[in-house]
């Protein structure tokens, strides 16, 4: 067992620390969510000149040969500056499914130019009434000679608008909730019969709702076999988990210091809020969510590369600790702030806004606690038989 | 950063379960704590002190093993697994880190082998009727009469005391100063005239702490453990020392295996309990908040293996680690349904066949979920493990 980071992942969290402080300042930050764009398409040159696009990328693929770990420190530090810009639909899920499934052809069209910068992509799988459920597929890739037509709706892609790529689940066969049957495609957006309505999101992303309409792709476009993507998928989604619960910790980070900021500030009756020991506990219990969150985060990051059971019950236990996590820091931390923390005035609310959203993103408490539920059920009913 | 265990880290869990498949006492296998004589309590203990096993915290110097946070880790998961009643706490974690610490290389001679072999019982007096959670209030004085220590007061809550050959005492040296700057750390010898020991009966019906009343104690000033009045620095580092252990990851993952072994055999309309999904819901949320109380734990090896000490971050394992712990007792009362309701203790045993009624794992069901109520309120009660994150690490 080893908790420590290489010196390649230190460098990584310096010099990101650097960047996100020196030009992603709070104002900054606001003028460009309010942009007609959204984001900053030097910023996200900048990263890939880091190198921490093609940090968790094999050397053989191109990459610099970091794992899981880099992303947990690159998404730890977004978290605390609440980076924008798709870190996660491009480089952890987009590059996820080419690293484990590209074709030597789709890694040399996509997976390359995405390290560099010039490809982003993001990650149509939801869809309008599938909640949170990766099986629920109703958009349809209907085979037409060596091509495929799809036809559906995806909702919410995050990153969508930036992207220059899509990545698409589409039934090929099979029905509405099979596991089998389900494939995946990547497509230019700018293809024939693709239309998209992007929205700015609450918590500051821009996302798409996008509509397949006959839009032809090509066979050769086809991420891994045909009909069998879904443990693909879970297993790229379960990475998004453990890249989204960094992210969450450093965004509790900051709420935390925030919290205690104002309330060593903040006078009432005289003294420092800080000074009640009900709101002391309060605080002390949101460090330990904190602490609670960033060991779970750990456990995901570590335990991605094991067994299929082992990874899923990993990724789900984390998600339920930083759903829950989130939502109480968010809420004390809004709490505390007392009115100022319910106005856009101060970051917090920002913040506050992102927690809310990991819960949704990748499935909720509710979900993740059931998938739990049943993966542990079904380890005792194997002991049993 | 990884989770692997190296080949010798593997070769080291075959070696510690074998030891304990070889070693641990068949008449204590399976007992209940409740259950055990003095002899049987210590017998663990001893054939560990014998392998060089029982104090693996300790400087290598003074008897512990220099395992790594790993083997550490190990070690206690086998323990768990193979359900030993480990050496208790208040010799190894408590009095022997203070003496190896702040005593004389006299007490150092003197007590540490009876620590490491398991020869002597150590038990607490520190809490008193008037001092709780404000310890640094204890009314116990020691007056220095000549030679002697000249001890008046009464400790309370002191833990299978009954046993105990020598205890440690906080008794106030100095009225005259700001209250935690008058009190100092002395051994007394539980025979010496004047200590009485009296049973408190707690909610389980067992007979776990005592009252030790002390009236004209006398002992020998060389008793007195590093400085007169130093006495509240020593009780702050034994109480924030050995942390590790405190949060019982590897004996709680025990338990909940235990549970849903439980909620197998239950039965709740028909079926098994465990496919009840809002009681399989209940027994996986405990489970996760397990998995992250684990995770911090290791993280708190890891540093501390890196050189950082403990700090006041192992108030965050006492926390979570006696939540668990409390839900764990919670659940199983849940789970075993009717025969929790049984009770023996104090009625006449018929042809030695102590608990005939229901199964076997309802027996300590609710005794074990009354008796776990003390670990939020002993070792500085959850509130004050609050204040102390709050000042120490928070800087409030």
């Amino acid at each position: 067992m080893d908790f420590s980071f290489t010196e390649e992942q230190n460098m990584i969290r310096d010099s990101l620390s650097r960047l996100i402080k020196d030009q992603y300042d709070w104002e900054t930050r606001n003028k460009v969510i309010t942009s007609e764009s959204g984001w900053r398409p030097e910023m996200w040159a900048q990263f890939a000149e880091l190198g921490i696009l093609m940090a968790p990328f094999s050397e053989e693929d191109g990459g610099l040969g970091g794992n899981a770990v880099d992303v947990m420190v690159v998404m730890e530090e977004f978290g605390k500056g609440l980076v924008v810009e798709p870190y996660v639909p491009s480089v952890v899920l987009g590059g996820g499914f080419l690293k484990h499934a590209g074709s030597t052809a789709q890694k040399e069209n996509f997976l390359a130019p995405m390290m560099g910068g010039e490809v982003v992509l993001a990650f149509a799988y939801a869809e309008p009434t599938s909640r949170f459920n990766l099986n629920d597929v109703t958009t349809t890739a209907r085979a037409n000679g060596s091509n495929y037509v799809l036809n559906g709706q995806k909702s919410v892609v995050l990153g969508a608008p930036w992207a220059t790529h899509l990545i698409v689940s589409a039934r090929t066969s099979g029905d509405r909730f099979d596991d089998n049957g389900i494939s995946l495609f990547i497509v230019p957006k700018d293809a024939a019969g693709i239309s998209t309505r992007d929205y700015p999101t609450m918590d500051g992303y821009r996302a798409s709702e996008v509509y397949f309409e006959n839009v032809e792709v090509s066979g050769d476009d086809m991420i891994g076999a045909e009909g069998s993507a879904l443990p693909l998928i879970e297993k790229v989604c379960d990475e998004g988990i453990a890249a989204i619960s960094a992210e969450a910790c450093g965004a509790m980070e900051i709420a935390n210091a925030d919290t205690l900021d104002y309330a060593r500030q903040r006078k009432q009756f005289n003294v420092p809020i800080a000074s009640f020991q009900v709101l002391q506990h309060r605080m002390v219990d949101m460090f330990i969510e904190q602490q609670q969150s960033m060991s779970m985060t750990y456990q995901v990051t570590l335990r991605l590369e094991e067994d299929e059971a082992t990874r899923k019950k990993a990724a789900s236990a984390t998600k339920v600790q930083i759903g829950n996590s989130g939502r109480f820091i968010g809420q004390a931390a809004t709490q505390i702030h007392g009115g100022m923390g319910v106005t856009d005035e101060l970051r917090l609310g920002h913040y506050f806004k992102r927690l809310t959203l990991i819960d949704t993103q990748f499935g909720n408490v509710d979900y993740h606690l059931r998938r739990y539920a049943n993966l542990a059920e079904g380890v005792v009913k194997a002991a049993a038989e | 950063m990884n989770l692997d265990f190296s080949p010798e880290d593997i070769a080291f869990r075959e070696e510690v379960r074998t030891f304990i498949e070889e070693n641990y006492p068949e008449d204590i296998k399976g007992k209940h704590r409740e259950e055990l004589t003095k002899e049987q309590f210590l017998s663990w203990h001893q054939i560990l002190g014998k392998k060089g096993w029982s104090v693996p915290s300790w400087p290598t110097q003074y008897g512990g093993t220099g395992w790594t946070p790993t083997q550490k880790y190990i070690w206690s998961e086998e323990n768990a697994r193979a359900d030993t009643i480990m050496p208790l706490p208040f010799a190894v974690s408590m009095v022997g880190p203070v003496i190896y610490t702040f005593g004389s290389q006299e007490h150092k001679d003197r007590f540490l082998p009876g620590i490491v072999d398991g020869t002597t019982w150590w038990c607490q007096g520190f809490s008193e009727p008037g001092a709780g959670s404000d310890l640094a209030g204890l009314k116990t004085t020691a007056v220095r009469d000549g030679d002697e220590w000249v001890i008046n007061g009464q400790k309370t809550w002191t833990t299978l005391g009954q046993h105990a050959d020598w205890g440690f005492f906080l008794c106030r040296t100095n009225p005259d100063v700001k209250k935690q700057e008058g009190i100092s750390f002395i051994l007394v010898k539980m025979d010496t005239p004047g200590v009485e020991v009296r049973p408190i009966i707690m909610t389980d019906g067992g007979h776990e702490v005592n009252e030790v009343w002390l009236t004209d104690v006398r002992v020998p000033v060389d008793n007195l453990v590093g400085e007169e009045n130093k006495g509240w620095t020593y009780a702050k580092f034994l109480l924030a020392h050995e942390r590790t252990g405190i949060a019982g990851v590897a004996r709680s993952k025990r338990g909940i295996e235990r549970l849903r072994e439980i909620a197998s055999t239950e039965y709740d309309n028909g079926k098994p309990l465990i496919e009840n999904p809002d009681f399989a819901e209940k027994i996986s949320k405990l489970e996760i908040d397990l998995t992250a109380l684990e995770f911090t734990e290791l993280r708190g090896l890891a540093a501390v293996a890196a050189g950082k000490p403990p700090g006041p971050e192992s108030s965050l394992l006492k926390i979570k680690g006696t939540e668990v712990q409390q839900r764990l007792t919670e659940l199983t009362i849940e789970a075993v349904g009717n025969y929790a309701a049984p009770y023996f203790r104090g009625f006449p045993e018929e042809g030695g066949n102590r608990f005939p009624i229901g199964p076997d794992y309802a027996h300590h069901a609710l005794p074990e979920y009354l008796n776990m109520r003390k670990t939020s309120i002993y070792g500085g009660s959850n509130e004050i493990q609050r204040n102390i994150i709050a000042k120490a690490v928070l800087g409030l």
